[in-house]
């Protein structure tokens, strides 16, 4: 469903991705792993569609769209999500408000007849009930005032209500404690499905044992130097990213 | 000094001295004080330091007379029936600067609470209005708050009992109309709120749509010990029309006063406030919203004199504007040599829709103690672009993003309201003007 091939990127002057190459089947979970400032983050920024970032080089085919010739919100429609490390506060516009445009701005993206308040409020109900979040959050304002683990709930609670077709989590498990992680990460897994494909981008291994990758790869020097199974993140945790500099890549 | 401008006004002014029974002498003798210092001075030019920004030209050659007497047709009163709110303990009804009684609500009010008239507080023996009628509002301040003095007839007088504290607003509602003649409306109003007192007011400005009239409105506000005022603010003036307001906020110890401006109607609108601290422990709130498109002038302006140890003020501006629309803020804060411990915040946000809009932004910050926390931030700009990527990252087109955050900016200053009807009907307005669409 994604296919990343020979991917430059750069933000002003830095060149940060370097020829990243990359393919996610529906289905599989991906994990990207890498030291700060390997351009993990940067990835799943460039797929977003942050205009921050220019891709000098290479492509992105996503469902065999030309994913760098969609804007922002098309890549959305399409079924792309991105799981905010940091979530941005929106003061005045309320939860409720927001996940509802989303959805049927979606919705209206395929042509498709908008979702009944009914049916919107039922899905939105059973979602808050998962992610042990409070109904009250659904009134206030996006993101505003929420605690870091409230943040990181609220954006898979996003990605529950719009089923994306491809999630991108970034750094998703940062700033969690160890009970927000695993109610976050159930929520993840829940979602997982034959259907979908996932990549979690996380500098720690810890939240790999809760959500289990099916690959991992090792980001570094804005290339991938490794990939493996899930026995390359414990490879990583003992070692740590050290041994990069040791030992030759192999891809 | 240009003798014509002054024509329109010096033959209300003749009018008003011919006419000497209804006001007693002191109050003569302010009104001549007023007509000499405007004669004197004249119209402010943008020579002038705080009307740099704000040419008045087309005021000074408006001759704005005093309108008809009789003011109650069908189309005012149409007028005030959508500017009245629900849930309000009564209701004052302005037209041109004079009191309608026949659209006035003032039936069952709340025991300790004195509403009317300013002219019949005046012409009984002036039992609200002595000791408060301009003693704030120094007529060489303004010319503005010169030539009220010199022409106004009328206004609100209000005034609070100690230890009351009244849940439901009191609602004052402002007309201009002179039914095709130019007309001014130089309305006075007295607000007295006793020891340990509560009220909430709410100031609606509104005028025939189209007209170029000009609203000139003078506030003398005193605050007893402990006491509390609510005082919303929201002009809707014809967009051809000059709003001209001053309010004038005198605070005893330990009092509170918040004040929330709403500014979306007027050619050109200049809402300044003055607050002065009497006391320790005082708490000022003021809060405001502009939005301006066209070719229209909105000046917000507020001086805050910490002039004692211990109080707080907190200051928010926010103002839309689009078009060739123009802005301006000016926040004073003075802080006293014996004001230690002063806290004051102050901020002012601008979000310029168009590349024409223009907005001068100036914190005045001046500090004579050396114990105190003084803050100022101005913020001019675009929509947060992380915002748009956020909310355009979940699939949400630009256009409505773009919406969404504008309403956004501007929804923040409502919901902090304590007033329903009122936070309804501004939700309503926004919504009209910059509103989020069903989805």
């Amino acid at each position: 469903m994604l296919e990343i091939k020979n991917l430059h990127a750069r933000s002003e002057d830095t060149e940060i991705l370097k020829g990243i190459n990359l393919r996610v089947q529906t289905g599989e979970v991906h994990a990207i792993m890498g030291p700060n400032g390997s351009g993990k983050s940067t990835l799943a920024h460039v797929l977003a569609g942050r205009e921050d970032y220019e891709v000098t080089a290479g492509e992105i085919l996503f469902n065999g769209k030309d994913l760098l010739e969609l804007s922002i919100e098309e890549r959305a429609a399409e079924g792309l999500f991105m799981a905010y490390q940091y979530p941005v506060e929106i003061p005045g516009v309320s939860n409720k408000y927001f996940l509802k445009a989303a959805i049927n701005s979606i919705r209206k993206h395929h042509g498709q007849p908008l979702i009944k308040t009914s049916e919107f409020l039922e899905l939105l109900k059973a979602n808050l009930a998962k992610l042990g979040m409070d109904k009250s959050m659904m009134e206030r304002s996006v993101n505003e005032g929420f605690s870091g683990g409230e943040k990181k709930r609220n954006e898979i609670l996003q990605m529950a209500m719009l089923r994306p077709r491809l999630a991108v989590l970034d750094e998703t498990d940062s700033g969690l404690d160890i009970d927000a992680l695993k109610i976050v990460a159930e929520g993840v897994n829940a979602l997982r499905s034959p259907d979908r494909g996932m990549i979690v981008v996380t500098h720690y291994q810890r939240l790999l044992d809760y959500i289990v990758p099916d690959f991992v790869h090792v980001l570094a020097g804005g290339k991938i130097v490794r990939s493996g199974d899930r026995t390359l993140a414990h490879e990583l945790e003992a070692q740590g990213y050290a041994f990069l500099e040791t030992e030759p890549a192999s891809v | 000094m240009i003798v014509t401008e002054l024509t329109p006004f010096a033959e209300q002014f003749e009018r008003l001295s011919q006419d000497p029974a209804h006001f007693p002498d002191w109050v003569q003798s302010l009104r001549q004080s007023g007509r000499d210092r405007f004669h004197q001075v004249g119209f402010p030019t943008t020579k002038w330091e705080d009307w740099r920004f704000t040419p008045v030209t087309a005021i000074a050659q408006g001759r704005f007379g005093s309108g008809p007497e009789n003011s109650a047709t069908s189309e005012i009163t149409e007028w005030v029936a959508q500017a009245s709110l629900a849930d309000m303990a009564c209701r004052l009804v302005f037209v041109n600067g004079r009191l309608q009684p026949g659209l006035s609500q003032l039936d069952s009010l709340p025991a300790g609470l004195t509403v009317g008239g300013l002219a019949d507080d005046l012409e009984a023996d002036g039992e609200i209005a002595t000791g408060v009628l301009g003693r704030q509002a120094n007529i060489e301040h303004s010319p503005f708050t010169a030539l009220n003095a010199a022409l106004f007839r009328d206004g609100a007088a209000i005034r609070l009992a100690d230890g009351v504290e009244i849940e439901a607003p009191l609602h004052l509602i402002f007309v201009t109309s002179g039914g095709g003649d130019a007309v001014c409306s130089q309305a006075r109003n007295v607000v007295r709120i006793g020891r340990e007192s509560r009220l909430k007011l709410v100031e609606t400005h509104v005028g025939a749509p189209g007209e170029a009239y000009l609203t000139n409105s003078v506030t003398e506000i005193e605050l007893g010990e402990a006491a509390q005022l609510d005082h919303h603010k929201l002009q809707s003036d014809s967009i051809a029309g000059y709003h001209i307001a001053t309010t004038y906020v005198s605070q005893a110890a330990s009092s509170r006063y918040r004040n929330h401006y709403f500014a979306f109607g007027g050619a050109l609108s200049r809402n300044e406030i003055h607050c002065y601290h009497a006391g320790e422990q005082v708490e000022t709130v003021l809060h405001g919203l502009y939005l301006v498109s066209g070719s229209q002038l909105a000046d917000c302006r507020t001086r805050i004199d910490h002039a004692m140890p211990n109080c707080v003020s907190h200051e928010v501006y926010k103002g839309i504007l689009d078009d060739r629309a123009r802005g301006v803020f000016n926040g004073k804060i003075l802080v006293y040599p014996d004001a230690q411990k002063t806290d004051a915040k102050q901020s002012n946000q601008a979000l310029l829709l168009s590349d024409d809009a223009v907005i001068d932004t100036k914190p005045e910050l001046e500090i004579y103690a050396d114990d105190v926390r003084c803050t100022h931030g101005a913020t001019v700009g675009e929509l947060d672009p992380k915002g748009l990527f956020y909310l355009r990252s979940r699939g949400i087109p630009e256009s409505l993003a773009r919406k969404m955050l504008i309403f956004a900016f501007a929804n923040d200053v409502v919901q902090g309201l304590r007033v329903e009807s009122l936070k309804r009907h501004l939700e309503s307005v926004l919504l009209a003007d910059h509103g989020l669409p069903s989805v």
